[in-house]
C-alpha cells in the first residue's frame, strides 16, 4: 500500500469537538480509510510521538490539527508534526482563530491560575500548590509542560497551508478537504475552506430594516425562526462572520456566533460586529442610544468569542490600567448636554 | 525626558477638521501630540481603525465630529455615538483605560473647544502613562510571537 496517503490528526488547546467532528463524516470516514494511512490520531489510534519523531522529514502528507497553542507541549508536537507534513491544515476555530479556548487570553496566568487552583468552590489546595514546570521528587525531576500566558492560532506558532473554520467544521467541509487532498485538487494555500461572503448573504431569514429599540439576550425571548434575528435585537454575528456553514445555527432558529471568523479582507472581526450592533440601535436621542447600548453585556465575550487570538488587541493588558470615572462614556454626554 | 503621549485624532472634514484649522489660524496654542486624520464623516469611521491604532502604538485616539443634529450627512455622528458607546464598553475588557479613548463634538467654530479637549486628553494620558502595544505585550508575554506574527494567512 506504498501508493496511499498518510494522515495524522493532532489535538491542541481544543475541546475535543473537531475529533468527533472528522466522525461526523459518517461512513465517509471508511473512504478516508481506504485511501490514506492514519500515523496518528491520539484519540483513536494507537501510535505515540516517538513514532512520528523517527519518520523521515515531510513524510505525511496532511496533518489536520485542531486547538490553538496554549502549552509548551502542543508548540512542540505542532513543530514536529510541521517537520515531518507536507501540509498542515488548521482544523477548526480554535486553530484558526484561537477558538473559544483563547477567550482566557482576556486573563493572564496568574489570574489563571488562582482561579482554577485557589477560588473555584470545588477545590481544596490548602498548600496553595501551583503547577511547576519542575518538580523535585524522591525518585528525581519530573516535568510538566509550561502554561503559556497566552493562546495562539496555530499559524501563530507554525506556517499553517490550509484553514478549516467552523467550531467544528461541518461533515460537508471535511469531506470536501478530505476529497480536495486525495485526488490532488487542492486550492491555493493560505485558502480558508468555507465561502467567500458572510453568513447573512447566505441566510434564509426574511430581512428588512435593521432597526431595533433594544437587544435581548437568546434566553429572554423565544425568536420568531422566520425573521432576521438581529432585527429582533438578537445579537447575531452573521454580519461579521465567513459563510459556507449552510446557516445551521441559524435554521435550528439560533443566532450565529461567529465560529466561521471574518470573511475575507477583514481585520478584526469583532470590531465589524461592534460596528453593526451598535448601528442598527434605533435611536438619535444620546440618552435612549445610552440605554440601549448598555444593554449589550459582555461586549468582548460576543465579538470575540472563536478570535480573541486574531483580534488587534490580542490580549487583556498585563495590569489593567485604572479609570479615573466610570467606564461609561457618561462624562462624554455631560459635555454634549 | 519627560513622556510624551501620541493621540491618534480621527477628524471629520466639515465640523472638526475646520476647528483644528480654525484653531490654528487664531493662533491657539495646544500640545502637538495629536496626529490629525481627516474623515469626510465621523461615521465613516470603522471601529477596527481605533482598535489598529491602540495596537499600532497610540497612547490615545479621539474621534471629533459634528454636534448633533448639525451633521453634513445628517446622521453620520449619530452613527460615530453609538460605536464609541460599545467601544468604550469594549477597551475596559482589554485592560485599557477608557479614558484613552474619546469622543467630542466639535463646530467648525470652535477652534477653542478643539484646541482645549486636546490639551485636556494630554493631561489625562500623561496621568495615564504609556500604553503597551500588543506587540509589545504578547513578546513579554512569552516571548514567542515575533517570527510568525501575523500568521501564514487565512484572510487575515
Amino acid at each position: 500500500m506504498a501508493d496511499k496517503l498518510k494522515f495524522a490528526f493532532y489535538w491542541n488547546a481544543s475541546c475535543g469537538g473537531c475529533e468527533v467532528a472528522v466522525l461526523d463524516i459518517n461512513e465517509k470516514i471508511l473512504d478516508v480509510a481506504a485511501i490514506a494511512d492514519i500515523l496518528l490520531w491520539p484519540v483513536a489510534v494507537d501510535f505515540k510521538k516517538h513514532h512520528i519523531e523517527v519518520l523521515p522529514d515531510k513524510h505525511i502528507d496532511v496533518s489536520f490539527m485542531n486547538g490553538g497553542i496554549r502549552t509548551s507541549e502542543q508548540k512542540e508536537m505542532a513543530e514536529l508534526l510541521r517537520r515531518k507534513s507536507k501540509t498542515i491544515v488548521a482544523f477548526g476555530a480554535c486553530a484558526y482563530l484561537g477558538g473559544i479556548p483563547s477567550l482566557a487570553n482576556f486573563h493572564n496566568r496568574e489570574a489563571i491560575f488562582q482561579r482554577a487552583y485557589i477560588e473555584t468552590p470545588s477545590t481544596d489546595n490548602p498548600g496553595g500548590v501551583f503547577p511547576q514546570v519542575k518538580t523535585h521528587v524522591p525518585e528525581g525531576e519530573v516535568e510538566l509542560p509550561l502554561f503559556f500566558n497566552h493562546v495562539y492560532r496555530l499559524d501563530q506558532v507554525i506556517p499553517v497551508d490550509y484553514f478549516l473554520p467552523g467550531c467544528p467544521p461541518t461533515p460537508a467541509m471535511v469531506a470536501a478537504a478530505v476529497t480536495a487532498i486525495a485526488d490532488g485538487n487542492l486550492p491555493p494555500a493560505g485558502t480558508v475552506f468555507g465561502g467567500p461572503s458572510t453568513v447573512c448573504d447566505s441566510c434564509k431569514r426574511v430581512k428588512q430594516e435593521k432597526k431595533v429599540k433594544g437587544f435581548h439576550r437568546i434566553h429572554e425571548i423565544i425568536p420568531d425562526p422566520e425573521r432576521c434575528m438581529l432585527e429582533q435585537g438578537i445579537v447575531c454575528a452573521g454580519s461579521a462572520t465567513r459563510d459556507g456553514c449552510g446557516t445551521r445555527c441559524l435554521n435550528a432558529n439560533m443566532p450565529c456566533r461567529g465560529c466561521f471568523g471574518p470573511a475575507d479582507g477583514v481585520a478584526d472581526q469583532g470590531a465589524k460586529l461592534l460596528s453593526t450592533l451598535s448601528t442598527v440601535v434605533d435611536s438619535n436621542d444620546l440618552r435612549e442610544i445610552e440605554k440601549m447600548i448598555d444593554q449589550i453585556v459582555d461586549p468582548a465575550g460576543y465579538l470575540y468569542r472563536f478570535g480573541t487570538a486574531s483580534s488587534l488587541l490580542k490580549h487583556k493588558l498585563a495590569s489593567e490600567e485604572k479609570s479615573a470615572h466610570p467606564a461609561t462614556g457618561r462624562s462624554q454626554l455631560e459635555v454634549a448636554k | 525626558m519627560s513622556f510624551e503621549p501620541k493621540i491618534i485624532g480621527f477628524l471629520c472634514n466639515w465640523c472638526a477638521y475646520t476647528a483644528a484649522d480654525l484653531a490654528g489660524i487664531s493662533r491657539l496654542k495646544y500640545p502637538d501630540n495629536i496626529r490629525i486624520i481627516r474623515v469626510m464623516c465621523t461615521g465613516r469611521i470603522e471601529p477596527s481603525f481605533v482598535l489598529k491604532a491602540f495596537a499600532s502604538g497610540a497612547d490615545g485616539v479621539l474621534v471629533a465630529g459634528c454636534h448633533p443634529g448639525g451633521c453634513h450627512y445628517q446622521e453620520g455622528n449619530y452613527k460615530a455615538y453609538k460605536r464609541t458607546l460599545l467601544l468604550k464598553k469594549l477597551l475596559p475588557q482589554f485592560g485599557i483605560a477608557s479614558e484613552r479613548f474619546r469622543l467630542e463634538f466639535i463646530a467648525s467654530s470652535e477652534g477653542e473647544k478643539f484646541a482645549r479637549v486636546v490639551g485636556e486628553m494630554v493631561g489625562q494620558l500623561k496621568i495615564l502613562g504609556p500604553l503597551q502595544t500588543a506587540a509589545v505585550r504578547i513578546a513579554e508575554l512569552d516571548g514567542l510571537f515575533g517570527e510568525a506574527e501575523g500568521g501564514t494567512g487565512g484572510g487575515r
